[in-house]
């Protein structure tokens, strides 16, 4: 059984979301980690959850990212250990310099909340290795500081590096402008770390892992099958 | 006691929607003269150190680690005031 730490700080939301997700859905043993706490523990995957940590004073992330927690989540990091940030953990993460680049204020000055389609662009991760290049997970935004951005240099290097995990494209896999909720660079949604075990995306998995909540389905469960996989689990849902 | 201005803003290769947004409202209200619009952010810091060189010193270490973030943003330390003792 894969040990998951769920990170809550204070104005985390999807927290419970997440733990759902890895406890209920998939059967795992997850647990909470108060952002005060020093350490996550033995945990193989850590997650750090949507939300408006610190009521995004200042700059998304950048408070939450001083918290005790976060420096044993760079050792973690650092050690190879699995780390999924998602919307406002994806805002912590680059923060913490442990993902490259920033999320701004999106271009449309609003808060956008809906599904969108994500064009898987790197299957050999280990969040997305029981999906194929080109497939397309429909999974739900809900952020206003979505836009990704880097300078062009890194950008060209996450490319060359096949860094760019997924890519928000419209219906038929295209990426478009018009499919881009926020105006990231390059229609990025997902990006990974130098080392590969560390995922930083807007979108959320956690909130479409069980066919009965309809819309896109269960389209968020494969990286959650991907990290249970890689970490040699089997896989209940 | 030193009171010290920081001025955050975004890098000029970063585009700025927030800015971008004022400035067509500005033009809907007529005025269009004005050409260009970007926004940051002013934060003031009282600062005990004991020259200025050290409270402008104590800013910018405060701008480079938490303040700011250099992915997005430059920051310059306006200004440093001695204040009064109470």
């Amino acid at each position: 059984m894969a040990r998951i730490a769920v990170l809550v700080f204070p104005g985390s939301n999807c927290d419970h979301d997440a733990y759902h997700a890895a406890k209920h859905v998939f059967g795992q043993d997850a647990r909470f980690v108060w952002h005060k706490e020093e350490s996550v523990g033995d945990a193989d995957l850590v997650i750090v959850p949507g939300g408006f940590s610190y009521g995004d004073y200042l700059r998304s992330g950048a408070i939450a990212r001083f918290s005790p927690v976060m420096k044993d989540v760079v050792r973690h990091a650092k050690e190879g250990g699995l780390v999924l940030g998602v919307c406002n953990g994806f805002q912590v993460l680059c923060e913490a310099g442990l993902l490259p680049g920033a999320l701004m204020r999106n271009a449309s000055l609003r808060f956008v909340c809906r599904d969108v389609h994500l064009r898987v662009e790197n299957a050999e991760t280990p969040f997305t290795n029981q999906a194929q290049v080109g497939d397309l997970l429909t999974v739900p935004v809900a952020h206003g500081d979505g836009n990704y951005t880097a300078d062009e240099a890194t950008l060209d290097r996450l490319e060359a590096e096949n860094r760019v995990v997924f890519r928000y494209a419209d219906a038929d896999g295209q990426i478009t402008p018009e499919a881009n909720p926020n105006g990231s660079a390059r229609n990025i949604a997902g990006v990974l770390g130098e080392n590969g075990n560390v995922l930083g995306m807007m979108p959320h998995p956690e909130r479409c892992v069980e066919a009965i909540l309809g819309h896109g389905g269960a389209d968020g469960a494969v990286l959650f099958r991907s990290a249970l996989a890689h970490l040699g689990e089997s896989v209940a849902a | 006691m030193y009171h010290v201005v920081c001025r955050i803003t975004l890098r000029p290769s970063i585009l700025d929607p927030q800015g971008k947004a004022i400035h067509h409202a500005l033009h809907d209200l007529g005025q269009t003269a004005v050409q260009g619009v970007r926004v940051g952010k002013r934060i003031e810091l009282t600062i005990d150190a004991e020259s200025e060189e050290a409270a402008r010193e104590a800013a910018s270490r405060a701008c480079e680690t938490l303040l700011a973030n250099a992915v997005m943003e430059d920051f310059e330390v306006e200004s440093a005031t001695e204040l009064e003792a109470a």
